[in-house]
């Protein structure tokens, strides 16, 4: 099991979710990922479309430069 | 200095372009030296493929012969790398010939691959290659009524094209006198239907003031031809007379095979545009094939280029670089046959899309001839 780290900070296009979504599909099963963004509506997008897809939220949390740490695990 | 430039697209040309008209006289002495390698004598202009696909441009309208492009003194050759050492500070190219170089430039692009969604390549249209363009004219052309679906795959060049090219379809089917005939499906990876929120915030109105439908959340899994329907990894199915794909793109297979970065993208950093990593101080790493997060586009590739060689120039003649990368996007949004708006956006500040009108539209007409400009490094 490994763990990746995709930075989207300041990334309005394509956009962290979109970034996370692209980063999953060279995953495996079982991996985790950590996404960093500084877009307030991926701590709600990101959780909605891994619980829509089968995967799982690991854990959520913004540190105190206002970057959101949002971790997920691919489940299939 | 000996630089080399690996690729002759949007990147490397405007790269190696204004690099040189800035260290015209380093040149001159022998002080500096700029080399490119390509793997064709061609230079495409790819954005031009979307008005091949409506019938409003011919492919050999966006092809120039990459020599004629390059400023006098830079040395060019077709003869693609195959193997980059860059601890040793090398590459040697598909013909044998080994190229030493003190700064490398990767600029190599990315390419579609609609063949890793199982089924899509055999059962959809996308204008993503001339040829390919061609076939999405002759078959839109032929349609005589039924659904058009758009589907998208992740990641994939040019961020607007989902968008612009269903309005293009949509007015190219009005002008058939075919609308009351077709329904136009829309879907999109994300939960809004552009991954710019704001463009995403003006985008969806239109579609409803069109009669265009859409569904979000919608990552296609696979195409099933036999029942003409195309199914989403969120469990949706979505049935089509004709499928427009914007196809999952990877990075060049060269970047891959020397373990450059992963599916061809090139760890970079964001700022100074070098390639992570220890050997990474002199290989600068331009457009599409960077990892950054953001758009893979002409014009991310036109800006890093600008910043990248004003940079070296500032090296070379200064001893240090001048200025960081913003991430600096602009980017056209066609609105249907007429009409255009556009987003202009960086790290730091988000876009603000206008409503379209025909003064864009014409601005963006003519920004497809002034391209050659552009990439001669004069616009």
């Amino acid at each position: 099991m490994s763990e990746r780290v995709v930075d989207a900070r300041g990334s309005f296009c394509p956009g962290p979710l979109m970034e996370l979504i692209s980063n999953i599909k060279m995953m495996q099963v079982g991996d985790t990922l950590e996404l960093l963004s500084t877009d307030t509506g991926s701590a709600a997008d990101v959780p909605e479309w891994v619980k829509k897809v089968g995967h799982e939220m690991v854990d959520t949390e913004q540190d105190g430069e206002g970057t959101w740490h949002i971790r997920v695990r691919k489940a299939k | 200095m000996r630089i080399l430039v690996v690729g002759g697209g949007m990147g490397g040309t405007i790269f190696a372009n204004h690099l040189a008209r800035r260290i015209h006289h380093e040149m001159k002495t022998g002080k500096a030296r700029i080399t490119m390698l390509s793997a064709s004598h061609e230079h495409v202009y790819q954005p031009g493929w979307l008005y091949v696909a409506m019938g409003r441009a011919t492919p050999d309208e966006l092809v120039r012969e990459q020599q004629s492009l390059l400023e006098p003194g830079i040395e060019f050759h077709v003869d693609p790398v195959e193997e980059f050492h860059l601890a040793e500070n090398h590459v040697k190219c598909k013909s044998g010939k080994v190229h030493e170089y003190d700064l490398i430039v990767i600029s190599t692009g990315s390419r579609p691959l609609p063949e890793k969604i199982p089924g899509l390549k055999e059962n959809s249209i996308n204008c993503y290659t001339a040829e390919n363009a061609v076939d999405f004219f002759k078959q839109l052309s032929d349609f005589k009524g039924g659904r058009i679906v758009i589907t998208v795959g992740l990641p994939h060049k040019c961020p607007m094209i989902p968008l612009e090219i269903t309005f293009a379809m949509h007015d190219f089917i009005k002008d058939r006198g075919l609308l009351d005939k077709t329904e136009f499906y829309y879907t999109y990876p994300i939960g809004r239907v552009h991954s710019l929120e704001n463009v995403a915030k003006w985008a969806a109105p239109e579609f409803d003031r069109m009669g265009i439908k859409y569904e979000t959340l919608f990552n296609m899994k696979e195409v099933d031809g036999k029942n003409a329907q195309v199914l989403s990894e969120e469990g949706g199915a979505v049935k089509y007379d004709l499928l427009v794909a914007v196809p999952p793109h990877k990075g060049q297979e060269v970047i891959e095979k020397n373990g450059l970065g992963e599916n061809g993208w090139i760890p970079t950093n964001r700022s100074s545009l070098h390639m992570e990593g220890e050997h990474g101080k002199n290989v600068l790493v331009l457009g599409d094939t960077t990892n950054l997060p953001i758009s893979k586009a002409g014009s991310t590739a036109h800006f890093e280029a600008e910043t990248a060689a004003e940079n070296v120039a500032a090296v070379l003649k200064m001893g240090r670089p001048v200025r960081s990368y913003d991430g600096k996007v602009f980017c056209f949004i066609e609105a249907g046959k007429d009409r255009a708006t556009y987003a202009m956006f960086d790290y730091k500040t988000p876009p603000q899309p206008k409503a379209p009108t025909g003064a864009v539209h014409a601005f963006k007409m003519s920004y497809n001839k002034l391209y050659w400009a552009t990439a001669r490094g004069l616009l």
